[in-house]
């Protein structure tokens, strides 16, 4: 017996994606990982005095754009506001997010899961913020390194949508996904670029009113997320179970010990006194721009995916491999270009063969020495016949190495299938005269021999010969 | 009369007949600062650097560049704008020796002017009053008498320029806060559209109030420095590009077949209990006359709302100063309090010693109006009332083209009169507020003075971004009021 | 609207200030008289008229995503109170 047979989980979440700026939201200064503390600021990050923020016009185009993924109403007049708190990381006081009208309001994802089914999640809304500094403990006292503070962030809101673990994860990655394809986050859970609260409440089986629920912060695996949320679902049914309450707070996710615990917190923290940000006019995304954005729209995992299994008859799973990546994605369809009629050819040697030898952010790198329209040349020459596919594995590692094009390599290298009768037949007669035992064995029945030939004449012709006609010839001249 | 007494124009006059240097103007002003006994300043000139400034100007109009009529005209900062490696400290202990590692734009623009920065001036704190009694730095006298108090918070621009301790100064206007104190010392004081001038480096209080803008002597010298500071900046998204007319013309162009509105309101209203002071009213009406004389049409007009201006600006006006104050927080600048032994004693204690006791107010009001469950009833309130107040104006000014009121509905109050009661202050800005509410551009000009000596301003509204006919109609009075 | 002494000093704590018990007395006194006088907003009907954010009406013009800094870390952190190895220091933050 299951938990779920008594309760339901009910799980939402917020998703904060740090976009792939150059610069800061709101000022000039850069925005790179790991740089030597306060020195990836300005005095707009620092919140000096008399200082104004300035919005960063590509984050609002990423901001749309995740908004058109996840099917998002766009506000095309949308309000900065003022979220006020004090804390060290936070340099002015208050962080400009928006509150009553964010960028994208409701939308919604689909999300495949194991099982095959689908499920849809509904987005609250996407609104632009400002992330915060760090601060590091040191002794008694904490150091605070503002070059976090700054960086543009979307936060994705999703509704309670989820009653599983598994789907909460599934939706992560899906989401990570989309706005990794985006271009719009790189999608680094380690470097904190992708980041999820997660907002967990329990109720007992077909119940309709919703328990109080427990925000879980910043939860940056996930392993970690499936850990924190079983963990919750448990600590609150024990609670309620007991006849104890479940208590709205904030908790943090302890991974070495498998448990969450609640963050210590001000009672008035929550009194943010949200107001809209006046040094920062309406944002308005006109008609020309956003149908600029519509335009620029690459075609999105999950449609690939329905694309790839339709029109190239791929199983679910290799439809996933291809897609999952928007680089390997574009490479598979860059040699499927190049390579029309065999498209299921071309994902077997993506697959099988190309992703032996290189990842994702290899083959998007600009050093990756073979290019798609030269893989599907690759894959063209074997299914027509031109060289055999264990010599087209020869073929691959050159190319890799030189950037040379396939079919200069089989030239070059002589490693041209032979489809000429008459040496094929040469071959052929030679291994028969050399092997007079075992042909013998063969004509006596013994049937199993006929591969020991098979690889005796591809030996003589070092491979090259085509396998079909030596098969064919073989099983002929063997008859005697 | 001593150089220090001249106008921009009449330095610029002379300047170009070869009658004076920069250099000389710039002695007299700075000789003029060392004998202040008003306490205008918070930071005095830094003597030598003034003065070789003020060679190398001369040094240029020697060599034949035309720089403008602001070059090397020493020109007094209110001490709420940023300037590069000078102390700022807006006039509050909490900035501590802040040294801003940036200009402002408006300072930026006026050094490439020519001008040559003579000290910070003295101002409220924060600008966060409407006497200077509110400076860390100690309160300022009016040069006109000196029991009085100048006005605020740009008393100290205000005081400096009536003082002959600069040629002109620049200060900030978020209710009234450069036209008030202009018009208790005798000076011309302009508040510029919102988003005429950049207010990147001004130390904010009211964020979608605050204005910069010049106090002088004369409409024209007004006119100078306006066009050297204003336009868009790439550093504060309200500034905007937006046509301005030919100022100079217009001071010349007079008042001929302008439509000038009178608002009855401002002739009834007074500060709390009192109506408007008679001698206020009489001189304004008297400047009136002197405008219709010269060819403008009166028309009476009414400016409904205008009651409610005060309730709605303090409370818009503190709830955003009680945000922008917050990262005053003793953590990355100025005062720390020696008593910090944990987070929340840093942040209360240095901020409690740091602060006035007006700022404080105003930071507890303004918090107030935003906490949870009030933000309907008083701040969303009072940006819906702030909608009526402008639609005022843009009724009104469908009719006419420039409205003429009083600044003040009293001339100076002495020193320590109203400093137990927050309310009474807050009402002296009765006249002023309204115009920072609707965004649009006021200048005060000097309108004769009460039978004690104490001056009266004029106050001349226009249309956002029409700062030309403010200049048109301050222009004539000037020339035929006297 | 009077506002009581335990009001003003739930305010003060939202605003980070530390209040004298005269402080919180005079206060309470202005803060109420203050907002008495506000009361006045309460004879206007408001309602269906648009909040008023800006002060004129203008769009966000958006920056370029290039890098620029004119500033180094030694311009930014020369008027900070307290500082080790390029960071700022606080009495240590306890909620994390
Ligand atoms: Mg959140
Ligand atoms: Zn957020």
């Amino acid at each position: 017996m299951s938990i779920y047979d008594e309760w339901d989980l009910v799980v939402g979440c917020e998703v904060h994606c740090q976009l792939a700026t150059n610069t800061k939201i709101f000022s000039s200064a850069p925005t790179a990982f790991g740089a030597e503390p306060n020195t990836q600021v300005n005095e707009v990050d620092l919140g000096l005095p008399g200082v104004l923020p300035v919005l960063n016009g590509k984050g609002v185009g990423f901001a749309v754009a995740a908004g058109l993924a996840l099917d998002c109403e766009i506000n095309q007049t949308s309000i900065f506001a003022r979220k006020n708190y004090f804390y060290p990381d936070l340099p002015k006081g208050y962080q400009i997010s928006q509150h009553e009208t964010p960028i994208c309001g409701e939308g919604h994802l689909d999300v495949t899961l194991e099982d095959g089914s689908t499920k849809r999640v509904g987005i609250t809304r996407i609104h632009m913020e400002e992330d915060a500094g760090k601060s590091t403990h040191a002794g008694a006292n904490s150091l605070v390194d503002l070059n976090r503070a700054g960086v543009p962030l979307i936060e994705i809101v999703s509704e309670p949508d989820m009653s599983h673990p598994d789907e909460v994860v599934a939706y992560l990655k899906e989401l990570r996904a989309i706005v990794v394809y985006l271009g719009v986050c790189d999608g680094n859970m380690e470097e904190g670029s992708f980041r999820c609260d997660a907002n967990v409440s329990v109720k007992r089986k077909g119940a309709t009113e919703l328990g109080t629920r427990c925000e879980l912060k910043n939860i940056n695996s996930f392993k970690f997320i499936k850990d924190a949320i079983n963990y919750e679902m448990r600590r609150q049914i024990e609670l309620i179970e007991s006849g104890q309450k479940v208590i709205q707070q904030t908790r943090l996710f302890n991974p070495d010990r498998g448990v969450t615990f609640a963050m210590r917190d001000k009672e008035e923290s929550h009194d943010y006194r949200y107001f809209p940000e006046p040094d920062l006019p309406p944002m308005v995304v006109s008609d020309a721009r956003l149908a600029e954005i519509k335009e620029s729209m690459p075609e999105l995992p999950a449609a690939k995916r329905a694309r790839y299994q339709s029109e190239f008859d791929l199983s679910a799973y290799d439809a996933g491999v291809l897609s999952d990546h928007r680089p390997i994605a574009e490479f598979f369809e860059g040699a499927v270009a190049e390579c029309p009629d065999d498209p299921k050819q071309v994902a077997n040697w993506v697959i099988n063969e190309l992703l032996k030898e290189a990842s994702a952010d290899d083959i998007a790198s600009d050093e990756f020495k073979v290019k798609p329209a030269q893989f599907g040349e690759l894959v063209k020459l074997i299914s027509t016949d031109v060289i055999s596919g264990k010599i087209a594995k020869k073929v691959l590692p050159k190319m890799l190495e030189t950037g040379d094009g396939a079919e200069e390599i089989v030239e070059r290298e002589g490693l041209k299938q032979v489809t000429d009768t008459g040496a094929i037949e040469q071959f052929v007669d030679e291994v028969i005269a050399a092997n007079p035992g075992q042909v013998q064995e063969y004509r006596d029945g013994k049937e199993s021999l006929f591969g020991f030939f098979m690889g005796q004449v591809m030996k003589a012709s070092r491979g090259k010969a085509n396998p079909g006609m030596v098969q064919q010839m073989l099983r002929s001249k063997l008859k005697g | 009369m001593g150089f220090n007494e001249l106008s921009i124009e009449e330095f610029g006059q002379k300047l170009r007949a070869g009658e004076v240097t920069s250099e000389a103007v710039t002695k007299a002003i700075l000789d003029a600062i060392d004998a202040d006994q008003t306490n205008a300043f918070i930071t005095k000139p830094d003597r030598d650097a003034a003065l070789e400034r003020a060679r190398e100007i001369d040094a240029k109009l020697a060599a034949g560049e035309d720089l403008g009529p602001l070059a090397g005209v020493p020109i007094a900062l209110k001490d709420n704008l940023c300037t590069k490696g000078v102390r700022t400290t807006a006039a509050s202990k909490i900035l501590g020796d802040f040294e801003p590692p940036y200009d402002a734009t408006a300072v930026r623009k006026l050094a490439e002017a020519g001008a040559i920065a003579v000290g910070k001036a003295n101002l409220d704190e924060f600008a966060m009053g409407s006497s200077n009694e509110n400076s860390a730095f100690g309160p300022v006298d009016n040069p006109v008498n000196t029991d009085y108090v100048p006005g605020g918070s740009s008393g100290g621009s205000a005081a400096a320029v009536a003082g002959h301790l600069c040629l002109a100064a620049l200060g900030s206007d978020t209710g009234g806060s450069i036209r008030q104190p202009a018009a208790l010392t005798g000076t011309v004081g302009l508040k510029p559209t919102y988003g005429r001038v950049s207010r990147y480096g001004l130390i904010a209080f009211g964020s979608s109030l605050d204005q910069i803008g010049p106090i002088t002597k004369t409409v024209r010298d007004a006119a100078y420095v306006l066009e050297a500071i204003q336009g868009p900046c790439e550093f504060d998204m309200t500034s905007m590009e937006v046509e301005a007319g030919d100022y100079q013309a217009a001071v010349d162009a007079g008042v001929s077949g302008l439509k000038i509105g009178v608002p009855k309101e401002y002739f009834e209203l007074g500060a709390g209990e009192d109506a408007i002071h008679p001698e206020v009213k009489a001189a304004v009406q008297n400047a009136l006359s002197t405008l219709e004389a010269q060819g403008a049409e009166l028309v009476d007009i009414s400016l409904p709302h205008t009651e409610y201006a005060i309730a709605t600006y303090y409370l818009i006006a503190t709830a955003e100063a009680s945000s922008n104050l917050s990262r005053f927080d003793g953590v990355r600048y100025g005062h720390r309090s020696d008593d910090a032994p944990d987070l929340e004693s840093l942040y209360e204690n240095s901020r409690s010693e740091g602060f006035g006791d007006e700022v404080k107010r105003r930071i507890m009001l303004g918090t107030y109006v935003l906490s949870a469950g009030f933000y309907d009833a008083y701040y969303k309130k009072a940006q819906q009332v702030r909608t009526l107040i402008k639609q005022d104006f843009e009724n009104a000014f469908q009719e006419v083209d420039a409205i003429v009121t009083p600044t003040t509905p009293s001339p100076a109050f002495k020193k320590g009169e109203k400093t137990d009661d927050p309310l009474q202050m807050y009402l002296e800005d009765i006249y002023t507020i309204s115009c920072n509410l609707a965004g649009i551009p006021g200048i005060s000009v000097p309108c004769g003075t009460t039978g004690d000596g104490l001056p009266i301003g004029l106050q001349i509204l226009a249309p956002a971004f029409r700062e030309d006919t403010l200049f048109q109609v301050a222009g004539e009075w000037e020339r035929s009021g006297k | 609207m009077a506002i009581s002494k335990e009001e003003v000093l739930h305010i003060a704590k939202l605003s980070r200030l530390k209040l004298s018990e005269s402080e919180v007395d005079a206060l309470a006194h202005n803060l109420s008289d203050i907002l008495q006088y506000v009361e006045k907003l309460n004879e206007l009907d408001v309602s269906g008229v648009e909040p008023m954010t800006h002060a004129v009406p203008t769009q966000m013009r958006l920056r370029e995503d290039v890098v620029e800094q004119r500033l180094t870390r030694d311009d930014l952190m020369k008027n900070a109170p307290a500082s080790q190895d390029g960071m700022f220091k606080v009495p240590k933050v306890v909620s994390d």
